[in-house]
């Protein structure tokens, strides 16, 4: 059957709401699941999550706008947060960001063209005994070095590459 | 008649600025207790659970606020109203703490003094504007906060260059977030007073603002236009779209007729404007006032209002005829007012379905635009293009509406300017007129004469007492005042958020001679027991839309009344500022005041209304002219934008 | 290995049986007994948390644990969920049986969205061993309890902001009183524990409230759990008993020498060296959630106070005046002091401004991010002022 992606994107929402409840309290968990699936929650998504809980579109964007892990402009496949609280201040965070800055071609806070890299600061990930610490997507990296960093970002590259293909063909699906 | 209970009014807010309830230590009996606060040094008993503030007002001992408004929740956010509890180690906000226990509280100590101070340079190093340049030069409460704190430098330095560009994309609204201090007064009345939920706080920390949805300009997101923000903004942050600079150039300009037509919900307020006591209705003042600013003529509204009582009392009528004699399908109950371009610009984007329950006839400013502009300008042989046609209304969703692209029957725009009582009283102010002390002076005609089912049209339940007292006259067959003592229909009145009245029909009258052409007898109506409601404020409008929606006792309903604003067009959004309670109380007493003064106090008596059925509308209500004219079609608009 | 030896010694379940068969007015009596105090910053007595929420009245009764861990510096709860995670959800349901709750909420960060698994599978592990469910080792208790992951925001460590995220607003702490222990997670009287504290409680009730009184001091009962980190040879968890001395520490965790060291996290106080012997313990220097970052020689204490001021600028939640706007003018003072652009008479006004922030904000994130800076402005004056553009 043919549907528009913004069918495809409210049936999505709908079956979560289904799933976690048709409530305020679910919100949260709601936005999360789009964010993980979508990389970002959208306009559309917002408006139907309003809709389907009953409450206003600029709800939705106020609790998304308030959360760090939750956005509303599109994210890249990994999001790279490095912790910048002065534990791993001191334990050289600001050589990784470098490093980091470098081999993205990007700055912090910017999505690279391509979207797959995401790169943001992050405050404390109660790693400070092993900083510098650096989250990518649920996974934690701790002493992260500038020459890490590349090991890092080739890893990511290559389970993207098989990420990609799947997704085309169910793209083609 | 009977009245019924209402639906359930709880409220919707976040809970961080809700007045929670509050739990009661030890026996839970005492609620109801009393509790001993001393207050600087003044000792009060208050209910157990008031706040400190309400406590200290009882002390006769003013603490100052910001984010707190009688209207509204309880938000604690500003923290200017910080005073010293004995024992907490923090100051505590007044506004929110609740008394439970006996305890002693200091309201200016040094300590207290020194953090409303800081807090004031704080929101002052923020708060970009100059109070020359704004609207709310004199009625700013962060200005006069600074003027009591004694403010005499920006400790913490101040905002040179605005931040944020002024959105000035609304026809009503205009919204400069540079002089915004956070206090969240217009997100808890856009979202739970209003329940229409336009602007939130968006962002955390210091990158938090009150936007729309995505940021959009108001005039692309889903916004009613009501205005009611306006009247709670504390500062110059929100105000109606300003228009009297193009008013007072049609006023010089000779070629122009510049006709104003004045509702009375102004009338019952501008006084404020000008240092009355709320309450202190100016209606005859104010039409001296108007030819002295330069008006050509000044007209009533209630003509229209008492016109649009015709036209919708006639399509109800119509409405019960198809069903009930004709038992046609199609008929589409309840009938919506549609007086209130609020209530209009809701129901479009939130019920569109509904839009067939809407009255398809024009609110009153309209129907005297195309009115003026056809009718009057034909007996007076003025070129209509010539005609502009002022609105003087408590409204700024006035402004939208008379911008609506079908709101030019007349083949012109039918209302050129809808300006607020705000916009007008600074007119007379800047023409050097003293309102108050003015002679009084009539309406022109040949729309002139008072009329009182006309005046009640400002308060809530007013459009549905005008219509009950012509229905029951002219289809019951009796005199209002048989029934309800001095024609005063006292169940529709009041302050209720949702009423809901039954008016049985035993008996029928003979039909009038307007109405024969429509109505062969009123036969099918005996026996009938006629159901309306009203609801004011659109949170109050949504619960009755909610419960039309589940089949529940309002979609049994025939007739509702829906005013988009709390307290009905005298709580209206370009009324004066400020807006509480007791200041919609007063405003109502005076409209209720002044339609117990006039003689003609129902609509289908207005000598003017009957004479444009004659001369000019001569089908009659809701004939061909009649519906090219004073009726209007609506648009669905839905809530989702791209 | 871990390093936490009381909860490494401590007999899985035993607390749990006991409690079991307890009324709920001796578990309550024995929490009191030991002087247990909230291990999350405020130092709420547990005991007497759990009696206002056991004397509330109402249908439905929350258990939350607060594993929010989000004060710079502060890893102990990490540690512990990934380690001891048994005796955290132990001591939940001691918890739920001492107040009478069926419903328990574990308040995981975002940030620690790897444990979730972990944390999943203990509990499910827990409902098949009968330790959660209904009829828990056929006493008749039925509880159980479910993992909700937080979004990314430090306010929500705050308890009545975290029961904001838990309704689906935005994380902005709550007007109080009324407490969360009277209107809590959907109006419900909700009990708001931290990791560690629950985790203790476990061990009290196992081992008994003599037991934990022979650790601590009087006034400042038992062991606490420390995250240390900074210029240190050993950072990590470590275990101290309450009244342990800034200097003993130290040496501990080899970071003798140190030029400061900051107790609580960022929203916690600067300790310069002059106050080593100084011991930690809420009659001392309060612990906060117990962490301690040590500052080295060369640290500049501007840079320090910069980080600090940037966290709490970005973290804050932004409804109240003083520290939305305060936060942001204390760092812009760091700022000013780092360009050596700062007037004697200024810095006043701004400690002024602390003092005012501390005293007049909503809630503890703004009432506590002054510290650092009036304290380093304290101690190290003379490190920070006059400082040559050049250094900036
Ligand atoms: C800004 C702020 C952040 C907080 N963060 C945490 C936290 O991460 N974890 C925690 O357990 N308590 C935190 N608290 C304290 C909680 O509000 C609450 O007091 C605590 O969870 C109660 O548990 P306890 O009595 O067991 O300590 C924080 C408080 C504030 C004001
Ligand atoms: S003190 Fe800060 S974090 Fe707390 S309520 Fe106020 S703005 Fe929010």
């Amino acid at each position: 059957m043919l549907m528009t992606a913004h069918e495809r994107l409210a049936g999505e929402i709908r079956d979560l709401v289904q799933k976690l409840g048709r409530n305020r309290s679910s919100l949260v968990p709601i936005l999360q699941e789009v964010q993980k699936q979508h990389h970002r929650i959208g306009t559309y998504a917002m408006q139907v999550i309003a809709d389907e809980l009953g409450i206003h579109p600029v709800e939705v964007q106020s609790v998304v706008s308030f959360y760090a892990f939750l956005d509303g402009k599109p994210q890249g496949k990994f999001v790279i947060r490095l912790c910048r609280t002065i534990s791993c201040d001191m334990n050289g965070k600001k050589r990784v960001a470098r490093q980091l800055e470098n081999d993205l071609g990007i700055t912090f806070g910017e999505t690279t063209k391509d979207r797959h890299f995401t790169l943001e600061w992050t405050n404390c990930m109660g790693l400070c005994d092993q900083g510098p610490a650096m989250l990518v997507n649920d996974r934690l990296y701790t002493k992260v070095t500038p020459e890490k960093v590349h090991e890092i970002l080739e890893e990511c590259r290559r389970t993207f590459g098989v990420h990609a293909t799947e997704r085309k063909e169910a793209h083609l699906a | 008649m009977s009245e019924m209970t209402n639906p359930d009014t709880s409220r919707r807010v976040p809970a961080s600025q809700q007045a929670m309830s509050v739990p009661v230590p030890g026996n839970l009996d005492a609620i109801g207790a009393t509790v001993g606060v001393n207050i600087d040094g003044v000792d009060v008993k208050v209910p157990l659970g008031t706040t400190i503030l309400d406590a200290a007002k009882q002390a006769g001992i003013k603490i100052p606020t910001l984010c707190h408004h009688a209207d509204l929740c309880v938000a604690g956010v500003c923290r200017i109203c910080s005073v010293e509890v004995e024992g907490q180690r923090t100051l505590q906000a007044s506004c929110s703490f609740p008394v439970t226990t006996p305890i002693k509280v200091k309201t200016h100590t040094q300590k207290v003094r020194q953090a409303r101070r800081h807090i004031l340079d704080l929101m002052l190093s923020e708060h970009c504007g100059d109070c020359y340049t704004c609207g709310r030069n004199g009625n700013c409460e962060l200005q006069t906060l600074a003027k009591e704190y004694g403010v005499d430098s920006f400790r913490f330095g101040h905002v040179e260059k605005p931040v944020h560009e002024i959105d000035r994309s609304s026809y009503s609204v205009v919204r400069d977030n540079n002089k915004c201090i956070l206090c969240r007064r217009c997100v808890r009345t856009c979202l739970d007073l209003q329940e229409v939920g336009t602007i939130e706080v968006l962002g955390r920390s210091h990158q938090s603002h009150i936007g729309t949805f995505l940021d959009k300009p108001l005039g692309d997101v889903v916004c009613i236009n009501c205005g009611q923000c306006i009247n709670r903004c504390p500062t110059g942050a929100l105000r109606a779209n300003d228009q009297t600079d193009e008013v007072w150039a049609a006023i010089e300009d000779p070629k122009k007729h510049v006709v104003i037509q004045t509702a009375p919900s102004p009338r019952a307020a501008i006084g404020e404007c000008f240092g009355m006591e709320p309450g202190t209705a100016m209606t005859f003042e104010l039409n001296t006032a108007l030819k002295m600013a330069g008006f050509d003529q000044v007209f009533d509204t209630n003509f229209s209002a008492d016109l649009t009582i015709l036209e919708e009392g006639t399509e109800l009528l119509l409405r019960l005829k198809q069903a009930l004699l004709l038992r046609e399908p199609g008929a589409v109950f309840p009938q919506f007012t549609s007086c209130s371009p609020g209530w209009i610009k809701y129901l479009e984007h939130f019920y569109p379905e509904y839009i067939p329950n809407l009255s398809t006839a024009k609110s009153p400013q309209q129907m005297f635009g195309a009115v003026i502009k056809t009718y009057y300008a034909e007996k007076q042989g003025i070129d209509p293009k010539d005609i502009v046609t002022v609105a003087l209304m408590p409204c700024s969703a006035k402004k939208f509406e008379c911008n609506r692209p079908e709101m030019a029957d007349s083949g012109h725009k039918d209302v050129d300017f809808g300006l607020t009582t705000r916009e007008l009283a600074k007119m007379i102010s800047e023409a050097g007129i003293d309102l108050p002390r003015l002679p009084k002076s009539d309406f022109d005609s040949p729309f002139g004469t008072p009329s009182g089912s006309g005046v009640i049209f400002g308060a809530t339940g007013g459009v549905m007492e005008a219509a009950l007292r012509t229905v029951i006259e002219l289809v019951v067959g009796v005199k209002v005042e048989d029934l309800f003592e001095h024609a005063d229909i006292k169940p529709v009145r009041g302050f209720e958020g949702v009423r809901y009245v039954e008016l049985a029909i035993p008996q029928v009258g003979p039909v009038p001679d307007l109405l024969k052409p429509l109505f062969p007898s009123w036969d099918f109506l005996k026996g009938a027991t006629l159901k309306v409601a009203i609801a004011h404020g659109t949170a109050n409008a949504k619960k009755v839309m909610e419960d039309i929606k589940a089949g529940g006792q309002f979609s049994k309903c025939h007739f509702i009344e829906f005013m988009g604003c709390p307290g009905g067009c005298l709580g209206g959004g370009g009324q004066p500022i400020p807006t509480t309670p007791e200041i919609r109380q007063a405003r109502a007493k005076a409209i209720y005041a002044e339609d117990s003064a006039y003689e003609i106090r129902k609509s289908h008596e207005n000598p003017d209304v009957l004479k444009i059925y004659t001369e000019f509308l001569t089908e009659g209500p809701c004939g061909h002219k009649s519906h090219k004219l004073l009726h209007t079609h609506y648009t669905p608009r839905g809530k989702y934008i791209e | 290995m871990s390093s936490i030896q009381t909860y490494t010694q401590a007999t899985p379940e035993a607390g749990l049986k006991r409690a079991l068969g307890m009324s709920r007015p001796d578990i309550i009596h024995e929490m009191n007994e030991s002087g247990l105090k909230g291990r999350g910053g405020a130092g709420f007595p547990v005991g007497g948390k759990w009696n206002f929420a056991a004397s509330a009245k109402s249908e439905k009764k929350y258990i939350i644990c607060n594993a929010d861990e989000g004060e710079p510096g502060t890893f102990k709860d990490r540690v512990v969920l990934q380690e001891h995670a048994d005796l955290v959800f132990e001591g939940m349901t001691i918890a739920a049986k001492a107040v009478g709750s069926r419903e328990g909420i574990l308040f995981l960060r975002g940030e620690y969205t790897d444990l979730r698994e972990h944390l999943e599978d203990t509990l499910q592990r827990r409902r098949e061993q009968k330790l959660l469910g209904d009829n828990i080792q056929g006493s008749g208790v039925d509880f159980d309890i479910r993992v909700f992951i937080g979004a990314g925001a430090y306010i929500c460590g705050e308890e009545t902001a975290l029961i904001e995220c838990l309704e689906g607003n935005r994380g902005e702490p709550r007007n109080r009183p009324p407490y969360p222990v009277n209107t809590g997670f959907n109006g419900h009287p909700s009990v708001v524990n931290n990791v560690e504290s629950l985790a203790s409680a476990a061990c009290i009730m196992g081992r008994g409230a003599d037991w934990w009184k022979t650790m601590g001091t009087a006034k400042s009962t038992g062991m606490k759990l420390f995250s240390i980190s900074g210029d240190c040879a050993r950072p990590g968890v470590y275990e101290f008993d309450l009244g342990v001395t800034v200097a003993d520490i130290l040496k501990e965790v080899g970071g003798e020498g140190a030029k400061a060291v900051q107790v609580g996290g960022a929203s916690g106080r600067c300790i310069p060296p002059s106050e080593y012997a100084r011991s930690i313990a809420y009659e001392d220097i309060p612990t906060g959630g117990g962490s301690l970052i040590v500052f080295g020689q060369q640290r500049d204490m501007l840079d320090v106070l910069e980080n600090f001021m940037d966290f709490f600028g970005d973290e804050s939640c932004g409804q109240c005046t003083p520290c939305r706007v305060g936060n942001l003018k204390l760092l812009e003072g760091v700022k000013l002091l780092r360009a050596g652009k700062c007037s004697m008479s200024y810095l006043k006004e701004l400690c002024a401004l602390g003092e005012t922030m501390q005293i007049a904000s909503k809630c503890g994130l703004g009432q506590s991010s002054p510290n650092a800076f009036l304290s380093v402005v304290a101690h190290f004056r003379d490190e920070i002022m006059g400082r040559t553009y050049s250094q900036a």
